[in-house]
């Protein structure tokens, strides 16, 4: 009797296998923002319809917005037990939660965006943010009129800074007097903050703005006063039409569709994805409200970053100190060196936190 | 203008959704009910009003409408934590988090839709003052309604019939109860008002303030309404004094650091919150004993039969 129990059991396992192969792959999200930030967290949610759009039922995806970074272990795990072998966590404070919960799920594959740390199931990727920024900065070192531009970050971690550094010396390339004022808001999104804090660069002659931020509400409180300013991770045209000069648009879709179908046919391995305008996954907004040979500036610029001809980071880059950086990419700064930057280039006249 | 003046400028913005939040609880609590559903109500205001601004493309009719949608929620509070006399900071939790779901739903066709901003209302005469004239005089009218609020709110509590009867039944709704106060009636009025002002100070945030819907949208500022009622202990001008003190900060801290000044921003930041507590502790010290919240804040009241 025992043995007919066993040998159902068995079979019954037997079956289940295949039919497990066949089930849906469960494919998680977690975002630092809401989705409808229509910045960063929304273009990480576009990245996830393009994965249901692209391979349709045989997968699912799921997403859990607003995560706190210090909390995020929770949602990560939560997601991880519900099934999902797939699990992108979407924002650089995840890095070490997502770390932790994935050494207790070697069976799950996670994918942590803009982090240094990789393991055997935790992939990483990234966009070259600061090859975007290179061109908006000289589009603002050319717009500026009061020579002042003012910045708003969000943390001082190395996605930021060298997004500032790449912007200051695109501004800088074109424009030898320009001063950067920059202002932490300590939160990816408070728009009421971050517009507080557009408003205190405002106040201070800053004539053109930039974000590091996910709300629309600097770039719109810069429209409010007439002045210029940015887009930041979608196109946020909409929200300043006259006082919106580009966007910076991160376009995950591809990479997002790309590691699902590697999930789904076992080839899917840990590595570290890093490429900008050339791959498509940073992307210029329409260059607009410049004069003409601004905008014809911007495009030179993009296509020569496009082509390789031009990077941010080419060497000789030297610090604040006055030294000078090693170069370790050739002839330009290494994927490591940008991805890990923590210091600001010669002539920001402000002083990192720590 | 001049910076100090900018500066100022920004500080009234700032604040004054804190202050008409934290008006509103202010006279809850003196009633004797905790809602801490201040930031459900808040999120629902701003997503309502916006939405209503939107369709009916009038942002005053949007500021109505957010204000309703405040008061909608606290009923639904006033349904269970009075009606039902379930646990007041239970339901308020549950309220606070119900109005952010609930918010996100409603705001989802609205979110990334831009407002055209409230005209500034000149007080003719004033506005000429040098320095300081642009700045507190060509503010937006919800700034000036929230200083008749803070007035009228102070008037009505401490010197008419009807604020005397209110913290009677914030003080003790046994004691008013056997008086033959309407305790719960009393304390449905608090609590709908409450909620007006709430809805309101979230529809300032999403119409006046930034300007666009999104989920999430008011970060916390419910919860500093309700540290600045504590903060208040029980006193209208102290609690509008906070908030300015508070909002003065926020902004300040984004100046020094716009100045590079050289302290870390994360100190700058943490500053208008350390500031609470020391003034917190420094208004504790010197505070008169007795002077704080309401005797029977946050217990049930259920009429014996």
């Amino acid at each position: 009797m025992k043995k007919v129990v066993l040998g159902a059991v068995a079979a019954l396992a037997l079956a289940a296998g295949p039919a497990m192969a066949q089930q849906k792959l469960k494919v998680g999200f977690i975002y630092v923002g809401p989705v409808g930030d229509f910045g960063w967290s929304y273009q990480h949610d576009q990245g996830r319809i393009a994965i249901e759009k692209a391979l349709g039922d045989k997968v699912e995806t799921s997403y859990i917005e607003n995560v706190p970074e210090p909390d995020s272990a929770r949602a990560i795990e939560q997601l991880a037990r519900t099934g999902h072998k797939l699990i992108f966590t979407t924002s650089f404070g995840f890095m070490e939660p997502t770390l932790a919960v994935a050494k207790k799920y070697p069976d799950v594959k996670f994918e942590h965006a803009t982090g240094f740390k990789r393991e055997k199931n935790v992939a990483t990727y990234s966009a070259k943010f600061h090859e975007g920024r290179y061109v908006i900065g000289q589009i603002a070192g050319k717009m500026t009129k009061s020579n002042t531009i003012g910045y708003v970050g969000a943390f001082p971690i190395p996605e930021v800074v060298a997004g500032i550094n790449a912007f200051y010396l695109g501004a800088k390339s074109v424009n030898p007097n320009v001063k950067l004022k920059i202002v932490w808001a300590n939160t990816w999104f408070d728009p009421g903050k971050e517009g507080d804090a557009a408003k205190a660069l405002l106040d201070q002659g800053a004539d053109v703005i930039t974000q590091h931020t996910d709300s629309p509400a600097p770039l719109q409180q810069a429209a409010g006063r007439g002045k210029l300013a940015f887009g930041q991770a979608s196109d946020m045209s909409k929200f300043a039409e006259k006082n919106i000069l580009s966007s910076i648009i991160d376009d995950w879709a591809p990479y997002y569709v790309e590691r699902t179908k590697a999930a789904l046919d076992g080839t899917w391995a840990s590595k570290d994805t890093f490429d900008g305008i050339a791959k498509g996954k940073v992307k210029m907004g329409p260059y607009v409200n410049m004069p003409d040979d601004v905008k014809a500036m911007a495009v030179a610029t993009e296509q020569a970053i496009r082509e390789g001809k031009m990077d941010p980071f080419k060497c000789p880059v030297v610090k604040q100190d006055g030294s000078t950086v090693e170069c370790k990419g050739g002839d330009k700064l290494s994927d490591e060196q940008v991805t890990s930057m923590n210091f600001y280039v010669k002539g920001i006249d402000d002083q990192l936190p720590k | 203008m001049e910076l100090a003046a900018l500066i100022l400028a920004t500080v009234i913005t700032a604040a004054t959704p804190l202050v008409i939040a934290g008006l509103g609880e202010h006279v809850v609590e003196r009633s004797g009910v905790l809602n801490l559903g201040v930031e459900g109500m808040m999120i629902m205001g701003a997503a309502v009003g916006f939405a209503g601004a939107v369709l009916l493309d009038s942002s005053w009719t949007g500021l109505v409408i957010g204000a309703l949608a405040g008061m909608a929620m606290a009923a639904v509070f006033g349904l269970f934590a009075l009606g039902l006399a379930t646990n007041q900071v239970a339901t308020g939790l549950a309220i606070t988090i119900l109005g952010l779901g609930l918010a996100g739903l409603i705001g989802q066709p609205f979110v990334g839709q831009p407002r055209p901003p409230l005209a500034p209302l000149e007080i003719p005469g004033l506005v000429a003052i040098p320095h300081l004239g642009p700045a507190l005089f060509r503010q937006d009218a919800v700034v000036y309604l929230s200083l008749v609020l803070v007035l009228a709110v102070g008037w009505v509590l401490n010197v008419s019939r009807a604020g005397l009867v209110l913290r009677g039944v914030g003080e003790s709704h046994v004691s008013a109860h056997a008086l033959g106060l309407p305790v719960l009636k009393v304390r449905w009025q608090a609590v709908l008002f409450g909620g007006l002002c709430a809805g309101l100070a979230g529809a300032y945030l999403s119409l006046v303030y930034t300007r666009f819907w999104s989920p999430g949208m008011t970060a916390g500022r419910g919860w500093i309404a309700l540290a600045l009622v504590v903060f208040a202990g029980g006193r209208v001008w102290r609690l509008m004094a906070g908030a300015y003190l508070f909002g003065a900060i926020l902004i300040a801290q984004l100046h020094a650091q716009a100045g590079a000044i050289g302290i870390p921003s994360q100190f700058l930041s943490m500053l208008p919150y350390l500031m609470t507590i020391v003034a917190l502790i420094v208004l504790s010290l010197a505070g008169r004993r007795g002077a704080g919240a309401a005797g029977s804040l946050g217990q049930p009241f259920v009429p014996e039969r």
